[in-house]
């Protein structure tokens, strides 16, 4: 069930499950607000901003929570360098950007655009990478 | 011991908007404002009102006025009224049900509430009487309730219409009467769904013939959705007698007091106009209110000024738009409306009281005061001057905020405080 410990587990294992749950979610959330942004920018129906604006928000609380765990991570981390802090940036440049983008989308009517879409396109970039870095396969250790 | 009731201060001055920006004398006022470029930082600029209570302090009037609270304890008054007899009826409450569409309304609605009274709507009129005259309002009783949010007043036809923030309703009124007979006839329906700007303002003509409400826009600047502005930014002309009704004036953004001029007969109004372009954009006005115009809300500003906000947007309507006719200057919110007559004295005989309830949307606070438009030949004229003041102090404690304004032709002007719950009455020195 739970990972044994070996001595390169801290930097080589994967997250845990409620990490994994909130680092996997922010991929759809944000790529959910970067499609209502291109919906808002073809069509000018405002509901679609506003499903950007929440999904973006709903992506942020993930994306600060995935943010505290890997800094865990990173802590405790025996070397530093390499795949935690790479994750850790990444995520760490989702979640700033995706809190001027939410910000961004705090503005009133065609105010968000153009800046929104192309933040949300951005980090939903910058999620995926995250993601990609964060969950990549144990490649050595006990299994 | 007097205990200090200071609340913590309240001081949300996010500055990624707010750079350069200065006090009240950036402000344009009068018929030709110059209009600084539209700005928004990433938040925008925000000082919310600091609510204290008046204690011993009272309003400012100018030498040779005094200021007395004729009545206090009220539960939100917004308008008032003075009936031929010298009573004053009270509009009490708050209405509004628009949902919060954005994670923005959420924390928008909690700081902004932080400046207003916690207590809750009315929903009623009050009616005060001074029966002998010496100035204290002896008298005061609930003349209606259970309505829906009260706002706008006006008294014509042996009649008190009042116009809810649904329906302009009508109570047969007698001279001396404290207490309405029933419940209200109906006059006719008013936009009412979401309701985000939902104070109904009202006039009627000299006549009684026509009442005119004015009706706000369902969002700042169509955050709402198109859809959602039907009917709104409108002034309605309603017939008294059938309640058939026709848009005045439209592309009026909030149009939140009306009055009549006394002697031309013109419909005048103060409008609230959009946020979140600047702590100088984009100015409230006073202006007289033309039938079948258009005054640009929500495709241009101040005449043809677009703003990029609204798309698609439409340059047919931006060629109609009309340029009001007087600024009071941006985020003021001009809330009261009265002209004057020749018993409030020589310097305020001529012209109009425009009570300011206070900006939220501007580093530097401006409104929370009554001020004096002087008129010349039936139109605004000249720079305004200060009536009552003192609402809120340089150290930002808001001890009230001024919303309706009524002229009483025995010489005092009546003002309406939403903040502190008070009705405030200012009269000439004799």
């Amino acid at each position: 069930m739970s990972s044994v410990v070996t001595a390169d587990s801290a930097y080589r294992s994967p997250p845990g499950r409620l990490h994994t749950i909130l680092l996997a979610g922010i991929v759809p959330l944000f790529l959910g607000a970067l499609l209502s942004d291109i919906a808002y920018y073809q069509s000018h129906q405002i509901q679609w901003s506003n499903f950007a604006a929440w999904l973006l928000a709903g992506a942020e609380v993930f994306c600060g929570l995935a943010l505290l765990f890997a800094l865990i991570k990173l802590v405790r981390a025996q070397r530093k360098g390499g795949y935690p802090l790479t994750y850790f940036l990444f995520l760490l440049a989702t979640f700033v950007l995706g809190l001027i983008n939410c910000f961004q989308h705090a503005k009133d009517a065609w105010a968000v655009m153009p800046a929104g879409l192309v933040l949300s396109a951005i980090v939903f970039v910058l999620s995926c990478l995250a993601a990609w870095v964060g969950l990549a396969p144990r490649t050595g250790g006990v299994q | 011991m007097k205990r200090s009731n200071a609340l913590a201060f309240m001081s949300i001055a996010l500055l990624l908007g707010a750079c350069g920006e200065k006090g009240a004398d950036t402000q344009a006022r009068g018929p030709d404002p110059k209009l600084p470029e539209q700005q928004r930082g990433l938040l925008p600029s925000m000082k919310i009102a600091e609510p204290t209570a008046w204690g011993e302090q009272k309003p400012t009037v100018p030498e040779g006025y005094s200021v007395t609270a004729i009545a206090t304890d009220l539960q939100i008054p917004r308008q008032t009224l003075v009936l031929p007899n010298g009573d004053i009826i009270v509009a009490e409450g708050r209405g509004g049900s628009a949902a919060k569409l954005k994670p923005k309304d959420v924390i928008a609605g909690y700081i902004k509430a932080k400046g207003n009274t916690k207590v809750k709507s009315g929903n009623r009129l009050t009616l005060l009487r001074d029966a002998d005259g010496d100035g204290t309002y002896e008298l005061k009783t609930v003349f209606a309730d259970n309505l829906n949010a009260p706002y706008g007043l006006a008294f014509a036809n042996n009649k008190l219409y009042v116009a809810n923030q649904d329906e302009l309703v009508s109570f047969d009124y007698q001279e001396g009467q404290t207490k309405a007979a029933g419940a209200p006839a109906s006059v006719a329906k008013l936009p009412s769904q979401i309701n985000h700007h939902w104070t109904k303002s009202l006039a009627v003509s000299a006549d009684g013939r026509f009442l005119y409400v004015g009706i706000g826009s369902n969002s700042n600047i169509t955050e709402r959705g198109m859809e959602a502005e039907l009917n709104r930014a409108e002034v309605w002309q309603i017939d008294a007698a059938s309640g058939a009704h026709k848009p005045y004036a439209t592309g009026i953004r909030n149009p939140t007091a009306l009055a009549m001029h006394p002697e031309t007969g013109q419909l005048f109004s103060v409008v609230n106009e959009r946020d979140e372009l600047g702590p100088d954009l984009v100015p409230d006005y006073l202006t007289s209110v033309r039938e079948g115009g258009f005054y640009g809300w929500p495709y241009s500003y101040w005449g043809q000024n677009v703003d990029p906000r609204v798309q698609p947007g439409d340059p047919k309507k931006v060629a109609a738009a009309i340029k009001p006719d007087y600024s009071l200057g941006s985020h003021v919110a001009a809330l009261g409306l009265s002209f004057s007559q020749a018993a409030m004295g020589d310097k305020f005989a001529n012209g109009a009281f425009v009570g300011e309830h206070g900006s939220w949307n501007r580093d530097q606070p401006v409104g929370y005061k009554v001020i004096f438009v002087p008129f010349a030949n039936g139109r605004p004229s000249g720079q305004p001057i200060d009536f009552v003041t003192g609402f809120r102090d340089g150290d930002g404690k808001t001890r009230g905020r001024p919303v309706g304004v009524t002229v009483d032709p025995r010489g005092a002007l009546i003002v309406a405080d939403d903040l502190a719950n008070t009705v405030w009455r200012v009269t000439r020195n004799r």
